[in-house]
């Protein structure tokens, strides 16, 4: 048992998912968009003028999004809110799914995480070569700043913009990955020694089990986070690429 | 004089609902110690991963390691810095 044999993928459904390589990272991917689909349809299905626990947890998360996108992108922003809105939702019930015991966070896998930044990446850049067309690339090379730096300062800028995948997955997988190794490892101390020492042993597991409870709140917290970091994010990127300065 | 104050008030109205105003943007990121910090520290590495993969594979495509290698580690670091800059600098280009 160590802390991270918990990342690893193994097929599920029998020989059928073996022969396709359906892991339990993809089953958990179908069952989020299930939860999401299913939380949409049933929250508006009522359509009441005072909302249920479900209409209003479907509201509250659209208006959410809604506001983030209109209130960093702007009005052209309402277009964007589509793929927003199924990031963020994706990512925070990925998230929250992988806090259930048994369950499995695929936000945990890099490979998941930089598919949704390069997704993400792609977007930007097609939106902002559609909008601004080759003016584009004077986005690599400020106004006003000397000819002779154009070698120095166009690489650069360069790479700072690839780089925008790369620190949107990392953050995410990282902040996933260290939440659950420590809830692991902490999990781990309560049965080393609640199973050493008799009463003695109980009573010091208490401290870890304590502490594990106090990190599922903050997981929590993480999940959230995260997502929202996530979807905001995408936000500015779309708003440089419409506005481009 | 009034007249004047409710167009600078409509204009930044109008420039905010186009998201333009320099006051709104990263408003809405969280702002506490360790998640800065966090933030700054992946952007840093980040960038300098980006820097040093293009220079390793420039050099095994062009057969000129290290130099190529050598010279985008440099600017993977600048770019680094530059994004940990642009995470505290106010909105707008440095």
């Amino acid at each position: 048992m160590d802390a991270l044999s918990q990342f690893e993928l193994k097929p599920v459904f029998g020989a059928l998912g073996d022969a396709v390589g359906f892991t339990q990272s993809s089953a958990h991917m179908l069952l989020a968009v299930g939860i999401i689909t299913a939380l949409m349809m049933l929250g508006t299905r009522q359509r009441a003028l005072i909302p249920g626990r479900v209409q209003a947890l479907a509201e509250s998360a659209y208006e959410f999004i809604h506001d983030l996108v209109t209130g960093q992108i702007g009005d052209e922003g309402k277009r964007f809110f589509p793929f927003v809105f199924s990031l963020f939702m994706f990512i925070l019930v990925g998230n929250l799914l992988g806090l259930l015991p048994y369950a499995f966070t695929f936000t945990s896998h890099i490979a998941v995480t930089f598919a949704l930044a390069a997704v993400v990446f792609l977007l930007v850049t097609i939106v902002a070569l559609a909008i601004h067309g080759t003016k584009f690339f004077g986005y690599f090379f400020p106004e006003g700043a000397p000819k002779a730096l154009a070698p120095l300062i166009i690489p650069i800028e360069l790479i700072s913009y690839l780089s925008r995948p790369v620190s949107l997955s990392v953050r995410l997988f990282a902040n996933m990955v260290a939440g659950h190794v420590m809830l692991k490892v902490f999990a781990t101390f309560v049965v080393l020694i609640g199973g050493s020492a008799g009463v003695l042993g109980v009573l010091g597991a208490s401290l870890p089990l304590a502490l594990n409870v106090a990190l599922v709140g903050f997981e929590i917290l993480v999940a959230f986070l995260q997502a929202y970091v996530f979807a905001i994010l995408t936000s500015i990127y779309l708003h440089d690429a419409v506005h481009l300065h | 004089m009034s007249e004047q104050d409710s167009f600078e008030e409509r204009l930044r109205q109008a420039q905010a609902r186009r998201g333009k105003d320099p006051g709104s943007a990263k408003a809405g990121l969280p702002r506490g110690n360790w998640g800065v910090g966090f933030r700054a520290g992946v952007e840093l590495v980040s960038s300098l991963v980006v820097g040093i993969g293009i220079g390793w594979f420039l050099d095994r495509w062009l057969g000129t390691w290290p130099w190529l290698f050598l010279v985008f580690f440099v600017l993977g670091s600048a770019a680094g810095v530059l994004n940990v800059y642009r995470l505290f600098a106010p909105r707008g280009r440095p």
